[in-house]
């Protein structure tokens, strides 16, 4: 392969950002996205447990599945992408797609409203996809102690847990920084472990 | 693969109507895989359609993902993936697919590490 350089290695790669209904994903990929987030949309076709009302087409729902994303150059030849996944953890067919190949995932967090990220954090886990957690914090209030977060998550110490502010370019930066620098850290790991 | 097993079929859905029913693209494109227009696209003959033209314009200039030409169309992912696929196939445009980070026993670990460091330097620098 002596293709020319200059596009043989355009790659790209994606970070995963969940959490609940409203916590702020969009908000969070708009702060450091070079574009106005984009929406795209997925038809699933498959059983949705019935849930939808889909009585007009006999045997198989059908839903669409929407997801905000963002885009930042890192170089000329490498593109990061930022998707914000819906909410919803059933629609479990979006998932496999979005979680696959990903560097690692955000889980965003709203202290009011912790119980809605329980599911996002089992699938993580589940897939084996390193992720952080990253508290939004609303009005620029830290109302609680990491800690208790951690502990009511049940999320083990070696998962990095911290303050953001959704909002703040400089504080998604931050957090986008910790979540590559944890992969990065978990496969020096590995690969001194294995030999 | 990530439509297989369930096979919806196109009859079903509208969207799919400019795949004229085909809900199975040639070729399994990833949502963040870049797309780019082809000297043989950019030539214009070869282009069937409207939607290609819309496509070989949009990636013409900077790189696009198959998300963004889906958004950006206002197509559902799959209708463009579809529509790309077959593009691909006619060497209208060239598909550069993602790295991959997960844990393939046959992924290339120190590729993956490479590129987690050009985007670790890459976000420092924003």
């Amino acid at each position: 392969m002596n293709s020319p350089a200059d596009t043989s290695r355009v790659t790209s790669a994606k970070i995963v950002i969940a959490g609940g209904f409203g916590v702020g994903k969009t908000t969070l990929v708009g702060s450091v996205s070079e574009i106005t987030p984009l929406t795209t949309e997925a038809i699933m076709t498959s059983a949705s447990e019935g849930v939808d009302d889909n009585n007009l087409v006999p045997d198989k729902a059908t839903t669409t599945v929407a997801m905000d994303f963002g885009r930042i150059t890192i170089d000329q030849d490498l593109i990061l992408y930022l998707f914000g996944t819906p909410g919803q953890t059933r629609f479990w067919f979006m998932w496999d797609e979005l979680v696959r190949g990903a560097i690692g995932a955000i889980v965003l967090v709203d202290t009011r409203r912790l119980a809605d990220c329980f599911s996002v954090i089992d699938f993580f886990e589940h897939r084996k996809l390193p992720y952080l957690v990253a508290v939004n914090c609303f009005d620029g209030k830290q109302m609680h102690d990491l800690q208790d977060i951690r502990d009511a998550l049940q999320v083990s110490q070696d998962v990095p847990l911290m303050y953001t502010d959704a909002r703040n370019r400089e504080s998604t930066k931050q957090v986008l920084i910790k979540l590559v620098e944890y992969v990065l850290s978990m496969r020096r790991t590995r690969t001194v472990g294995v030999g | 693969m990530v439509l297989g097993g369930d096979e919806p079929t196109g009859s079903l859905v509208r969207p799919y109507a400019v795949t004229r029913g085909r809900t199975r693209p040639q070729l399994e494109i990833a949502l963040e895989a870049l797309v780019e227009t082809t000297a043989r696209g950019r030539a214009g003959q070869f282009l069937g359609g409207r939607e290609q033209k819309v496509i070989v314009d949009l990636c013409g200039g900077r790189l696009q993902s198959l998300a963004e030409i889906a958004a950006r169309m206002e197509v559902p992912l799959g209708v463009a993936r579809v529509l790309v696929a077959d593009m691909a196939a006619d060497g209208l445009l060239a598909v550069h697919e993602p790295t991959g980070f997960s844990d393939d026993p046959g992924a290339d670990e120190s590729v993956g590490t490479e590129l987690l460091e050009r985007v670790l330097s890459g976000l420092r620098r924003l």
